[in-house]
């Protein structure tokens, strides 16, 4: 059975002068899918991440994102995915409350669903104490675990994590995967970039980038095998450091 | 001495990595100088005016036509009574009326004196105080001619009349304004600018972490601010010399010495701001509202200070701005020295000191 | 002999407690890791270290000079870097290094043998501005402007967040360098895994070290037993293991799930449990705790 695609990238191509920041893309993300986006600094992930969300259109290619194509529906996309990053997330002198009402209102939910479902959100995630406290006063792992549920509060097909785990405590880091376990049994896409090697192991599929290019793509497991690894990380390294020999 | 030549390189980098900022400090004080020079001396020509001649005799229609014919004012309505003055004024058409009193040429040859009164409308007090002054002059030059034709001494005496705003002071002297007000935004917004940049990127952080001491710091960011605001006066100065003929009867060096007095203030000001700020941005405000605003409104630049309320004239006894302004303008238009501004100079420079002392037992030697 | 002392160091800012009665030692020449999480007090610690806060409490002294009354001489012989990247965006690397050579009365030339290293690999690009540097780089160069002044002890503060794995990688093998040299470091970062490559660590969590030691025996004082399980459906795994033992801690860990308890567990009842409920493919052994481990099972112990 043919697995139903959320995103399609065909032959990817990015530059910003006479810079290729992507070369050649070309890879497909199944619906409900984890799918992790790695790569060193500068290896061209949040170039491709910012042209799949719409906000910057690609040199050449095709690419298809919930079923819109990225050239000409870009507004239709926005209306489709969510995104979050570790640096943009919530505003801090806003209550947890009214930074949920803010961005439900972005997305055009009406009044009466957002309070319900306001509600039912800061009951879920514990911040009932605090639902009208600043966003400044509470701890560094609610925010990111409430940033989260902002960010697919309005059911999107496809959500983006931008290092979203960035400094979070270990605990704090295991409960955000549980929700993004739960996101994606609900059948929300969810593309995800990191710095933890261990995180990439929670992927369905991964997708490693080395300058511009992807060097693998497939589960952990099968990466793992691939290279003769032990883990992630030892294939991460491997790739990597290949490309900087060359 | 190696570190704060050290520390100085680094900011000459800065200032000159930033072509545009650096473009508009050069650039403002000569495009506020000749903004300001060409907003107050608009030329005059054929502005509107009206004459009321009570006499209509030979004297009266010879001065009537030389001023028509000067080219700087056209007649726009012949007036018969007082009362048509005002309506004229009120419907905006004419700037200015002349009037002759009755039996002038009578009056002169008899009295050897005559009145003419000219009335403007001051609601435009710059241009009320030009045309009044053309008027009088091609008055004053056909009153000289009369007498060396005639034996006889006659005296045709202008009576000016301001309406709406009757005192009319200090139109012309925008230059010493000008110098204090781009003495003080440079100096001590782009000192507090520079030193809330650091902390905002971290590199306070590293800073405050090394063995350099706060003097050091202080002294090698402002020096450089301290170069360019002094380019800056000059550049004033000069452009008003050249371009409006504003002279500079004083001695130029005194002159040049109170500004870098003045500078030195606004410095200290600036690293005082600083010193309360954490942003960039709260810094611009502060130094916009704290500083700018006083020294436009409250120095006497624009506004004397004589017609102010009483509580804002003593609010203006401690705006720096308010003594430097004065020495200047007494510099430059009335040819003073340092024996008629010293309390002035005094003044400044206990402020200046104030100012340093404070910012410099402000200023932190760790992180709040 | 103890290099760098720290007794019972604590700071609020207002109600917020943000280091709680800090007290540890480090020796001259050792690499010193401080793990934990954001929010965890090492940027405040590190603060107080490099005297640019000032403790509620508690005294320290690095190289025998105390913080509080000598806090000229620390500036002279302590290194620092940031948790922010902090140099000068509009300067080339370069006049980075120099400015920061001569803050310290020193030049790029006097100390270039300790820094060669690091410089050579970002010396072709010194007429670089510094904010066009990738992230690798600008860490290479925040080091080596630490390090300009030839520091006795060198305070870093995540120098590695945000940065991928193989400059991490590259980063850690630096530091190594520079111990060996004799200069004493003491490093802080969020990465557990980073936690190996350290002599001592402490690992710290809401302003309280919760334990000080080598990572060899931070490993071995790891009480629990620990199984690695892994099966076809992993996500309800983690829910199954969740119910069977209340008294467990259950994580994900990679591609297996990390199941330890204080009591002895019965692999072939769980087993059997698993498969009861669905399971398939099931594999249960015995794991070898890293860093990671005991820190969750350290944060448990003190809640």
């Amino acid at each position: 059975m043919e697995k139903e695609k959320a995103i399609t990238v065909k032959n990817l191509v990015k530059k910003f002068g006479s810079f290729v920041a992507n070369d050649n893309l070309t890879f497909d993300v199944y619906k409900g899918e984890i799918f992790g986006f790695l790569g060193a600094n500068g290896a061209g992930k949040t170039t491709a991440l910012k042209i799949l969300c719409g906000l910057s259109s690609p040199t050449s290619g095709e690419i298809n994102v919930a079923g819109f194509d990225v050239y000409s529906e870009t507004n239709k996309i926005k209306n489709n995915i969510g995104y979050m990053s570790q640096k943009f997330s919530l505003y801090e002198d806003l209550t947890v409350y009214e930074n949920i009402r803010f961005y439900g209102g972005i997305y055009g939910l009406k009044l009466k669903d957002i309070r319900k479902r306001a509600d039912e959100l800061i009951q879920k995630l514990g911040l009932t104490n605090v639902r009208n406290e600043l966003l400044s006063s509470i701890p560094l792992g609610w925010k990111q675990k409430l940033a989260f549920s902002v960010a697919i509060f309005h059911h999107p097909k496809i959500v983006f994590l931008d290092e979203p785990t960035g400094g979070v405590d270990p605990v704090t880091r295991r409960e955000f995967w549980d929700m993004i376990y739960d996101a994606a049994g609900e059948g929300i896409t969810i593309m995800v970039t990191t710095h933890y090697m261990d995180e990439a192991e929670y992927c369905n599929r991964v997708c490693i980038m080395v300058d511009g290019r992807i060097e693998a793509i497939g589960t952990p497991s099968e990466l793992i095998k691939n290279q003769n690894a032990e883990n992630m990380n030892d294939v991460f390294l491997q790739l990597a450091r290949k490309a900087k020999q060359q | 001495m190696k570190k704060f030549i050290g520390f100085v390189k680094k900011e000459y980098y800065h200032i000159i990595r930033d072509p545009r900022t650096l473009f508009v400090l050069i650039a403002m004080p000569i495009a506020q100088i000749l903004l300001f020079g060409y907003v107050i001396t608009n030329e005059i020509k054929n502005a509107s005016i009206g004459i009321l001649d009570h006499s209509k005799d030979e004297i009266t229609k010879q001065i009537s036509s030389k001023i028509l014919s000067s080219g700087y004012f056209k007649l726009d309505a012949s007036i018969n009574s007082e009362q048509e003055i005002h309506e004229a004024f009120r419907k905006g058409k004419i700037k200015e009326v002349i009037v002759f009193e009755p039996h002038f040429a009578e009056k002169l040859k008899k009295e050897g004196t005559a009145k003419i009164q000219i009335i403007a409308d001051a609601s435009d007090p710059n241009m009320a105080n030009l045309l009044t002054n053309y008027t009088e002059a091609i008055i004053r030059n056909y009153s000289i001619a009369i007498t060396t034709q005639n034996t006889q001494i006659s005296l045709i005496t202008p009576e000016v009349r301001m309406l709406y705003n009757p005192e009319l002071k200090g139109a012309y002297m925008f230059v010493p304004g000008i110098i204090a007000m781009l003495l003080m935004l440079i100096s001590a917004l782009m000192t507090s600018i520079s030193i809330t940049r650091e902390k905002e990127l971290g590199t306070m952080e590293v800073l405050l972490a090394s063995p350099l001491n706060p003097f050091t710091v202080i002294t090698g960011k402002v020096t450089p601010y301290l170069l360019l605001s002094f380019i800056n006066a000059c550049l004033i100065l000069l452009t008003g010399y050249f371009v409006f003929n504003v002279p500079v009867n004083g001695s130029i060096i005194l002159l040049l010495a109170e500004c870098l007095l003045f500078i030195f203030m606004a410095l200290s000001l600036g690293i005082l701001i600083s010193t309360a700020t954490k942003t960039q941005q709260a810094a611009m405000l502060i130094s916009l509202v704290v500083l700018m605003l006083p020294t436009i409104l409250l120095s006497g630049f624009i506004f004397p200070v004589e017609n102010m309320p009483l509580p804002l004239q003593y609010l203006c006894k401690i705006m720096p701005p308010k003594y430097f302004i004065n020495i200047v303008r007494t510099i430059m238009l009335k040819g003073g020295n340092l024996a008629t501004l010293w309390s002035d100079t005094l003044i400044l420079f206990g402020m200046s000191i104030f100012f340093l002392m404070v910012s410099m037992r402000k200023y932190k030697i760790r992180l709040e | 002999m103890n290099f760098v002392e720290i007794n019972n160091i604590s700071k609020s800012y207002g109600t917020h407690k943000a280091l709680l009665e800090t007290s540890f030692s480090v020796k001259k020449g050792e690499l010193f890791g401080v793990i934990g999480p954001d929010g965890a007090g090492k940027t405040t610690l590190f603060r107080i270290l490099t005297t640019l806060l000032l403790a509620d409490s508690g005294s320290a002294n690095m190289a025998g000079f105390d913080i509080l009354k000598d806090y000229k001489k620390i500036r002279q012989i302590v290194g620092y870097m940031p948790g922010k990247f902090s140099l000068y965006q509009d300067l080339t690397i370069e006049e980075n290094l120099a400015f920061f050579a001569t803050i310290f009365g020193t030049t790029i030339k006097e100390n270039y043998e300790l820094i060669k290293d690091i410089y050579i690999q970002i010396e072709p690009f010194k007429d670089r501005p510094a904010g066009k540097l990738s992230g690798g780089m600008k860490q290479k160069l925040a080091l080596s402007c630490a390090l300009i002044h030839k520091p006795e002890i060198l305070i870093l503060d995540e120098p590695t967040t945000g940065v991928d794995a193989v400059s991490r990688t590259e980063f850690w093998d630096l530091l190594r360098r520079f111990k060996e040299m004799g200069i004493t470091i003491i490093v802080s970062t969020p990465y557990m895994d980073e936690a190996s490559l350290c002599d001592r660590v402490a690992l710290m969590q809401e302003g309280k070290i919760m334990q000080i030691d080598t990572p060899a025996n931070i490993v071995k004082n790891y009480k629990p037993e620990l199984l690695a399980i892994k099966s076809n459906n992993m996500h309800d795994l983690l829910v199954k293991l969740r119910e069977y033992n209340l008294n467990s801690q259950v994580y994900l860990f990679g591609q297996t799930i990390h199941f330890s308890s204080n009591q002895t567990i019965n692999q072939s009842d769980l087993n059997n449990y698993l498969k009861n409920n669905g399971h398939t493919n099931v594999e249960i052994s015995t794991s070898i705790p890293t860093i990671e481990d005991c820190f969750l099972w350290l944060m448990k112990q003190h809640n």
